[in-house]
């Protein structure tokens, strides 16, 4: 028979948390709200700078054209740059993430050196022994594309300098409030990609376009050296305010719930508490009764 | 047939639609972009460049950038533009003062903020410059500031 004391303490306590959780489910659901509203006036930019960069990519000879575009022969080691939260509280946001990346990577067969953009995720890669060559933390609730150059300034480096062979982005792309699904993107060198929207739709001199290479003006080292080094690294941006996005609709969504399972249990608590309270009163009518009843059959 | 024209600046969409010719302002001059023109890619200077369609033309100013020509479309990335029509004077004026009062100052030189205000100051005589040649007489440059 659980003490009515105790439940009551108990039903007062987890009122408490939930008070908490939907407070932090109302942050969460202004955070997203704005998140969103970046995102969505970044995404075309973003879209369009990763299209001319695939372009350029097709191009015939691509591996003469610039350092980034290059595909090495031999491949001895690959970066990955993990993008996770600062905070806790979000769910399984930031286990999946990492959860996902290991696995991504597991049959990689080539030393990985990994950055990690985020503390949750610096501690949870560190905490997997993974060799984790630097950390960006603390970023600011809306970064602009200067907070965070120079993640991308970093990746090119790591390239350039033949350190690694390959670069991979593995962030959470937002999809909806409720829908965020890992993913991981080659960054550097670009993915060759067959069979674009454009094929299909501009059926009878497609091939022939395909095939065709670029006029550049000024001249092509010029124009590939402005533009593929800025429109990696906006790549690196555009990922990291998806990944921001998803991580405040993962803690409104996480936030949620446990004001649901909070609120659940205090009625069930409640119930309980209810129950305690009359079975103590019960117990009390029956010694009064059983006393009574000795009394009187004494008399 | 007419070519698909995309202005995209940083922060939004600018423009989205069809075009019988797009003239440019590239690095190395104007051009005029038709339909099935072949691939091209180019920077693109501080400058207005021009979207006509149907014997419409729009007017955009563009702060730089590059222009990735398809023979089915032409795509503009650059820092920042906007349909002459939607210029705001009032606020260009306001920024050309603001960015010639900070480096009256005489700021150390190739901070970011120098270079911002520097950009900043560039952009707004452009805009300032694209109202006075191409918003019509319909139009006229101070309609913001009634509103």
């Amino acid at each position: 028979m659980p003490n009515t004391r105790e439940v009551r303490l108990r039903i007062r306590s987890i009122k408490n948390i939930s008070q908490v959780t939907r407070a932090l489910q109302a942050v969460s659901t202004s955070k997203v709200r704005k998140s969103m509203a970046t995102l969505m006036q970044t995404r075309p930019y973003a879209t369009k700078a990763w299209q001319v960069l695939t372009n350029i990519a097709n191009q015939p000879g691509r591996d003469n054209l610039h350092p980034l575009l290059t595909q090495r022969k031999t491949i001895s080691a690959g970066l990955v740059i993990v993008i996770t939260g600062d905070r806790g509280l979000a769910g399984a946001y930031n286990t999946n993430i990492i959860r996902f990346a290991l696995q991504q990577f597991s049959k990689y067969p080539y030393p990985i050196r990994y950055v990690a953009v985020g503390r949750k995720g610096r501690d949870l890669l560190i905490r997997s022994r993974k060799n984790v060559i630097a950390e960006f933390s603390n970023l600011p609730a809306a970064p602009t594309y200067t907070d965070v150059s120079a993640i991308g300034k970093l990746a090119i480096e790591e390239f350039l300098t033949q350190r690694v062979d390959e670069v991979f982005l593995v962030y959470t792309d937002f999809v909806s409030m409720v829908r965020q699904i890992p993913t991981v993107r080659k960054i550097l060198p670009l993915e060759y990609q067959r069979g674009e929207e454009r094929v299909e739709t501009f059926d009878a001199n497609a091939r022939h376009h395909i095939e065709a290479t670029y006029i550049y003006e000024p001249d092509m080292d010029t124009i590939l050296d402005r533009i593929v080094p800025r429109f990696t690294s906006l790549q690196v941006y555009q990922a990291i305010l998806e990944a921001q996005a998803s991580e405040h609709a993962a803690r409104m969504v996480a936030m949620k719930n446990a004001t649901d399972a909070a609120t659940e249990l205090a009625a069930s608590l409640q119930l309980e508490y209810n129950k305690a309270r009359q079975q103590v009163i019960t117990n009390e009518m029956l010694d009064i009764a059983g006393g009574a009843e000795a009394l009187s059959s004494q008399g | 047939m007419p070519i698909r024209c995309e202005i995209v600046s940083q922060d939004r969409m600018v423009f989205e639609g069809e075009a019988d010719i797009v003239i440019l302002p590239g690095s190395e001059g104007e051009m005029g972009i038709l339909p099935n023109h072949a691939p091209l890619l180019s920077t693109l200077n501080y400058g207005v460049m021009k979207v006509r369609f149907q014997g419409q033309e729009q007017y955009f100013t563009v702060a730089g950038g590059v222009v990735d020509v398809q023979p089915d479309r032409v795509v503009v990335l650059t820092d920042a533009a906007e349909n002459v029509d939607e210029i705001d004077v009032r606020r260009a004026e306001e920024a050309i003062r603001r960015a010639e009062e900070y480096l009256k100052a005489g700021p150390p030189p190739d901070t970011d903020e120098y270079l911002a205000m520097e950009a900043a100051l560039k952009r707004s005589h452009l805009r300032l410059e694209a109202v006075k040649r191409y918003r019509g007489p319909s139009m006229p440059s101070y309609r913001r500031e009634e509103s």
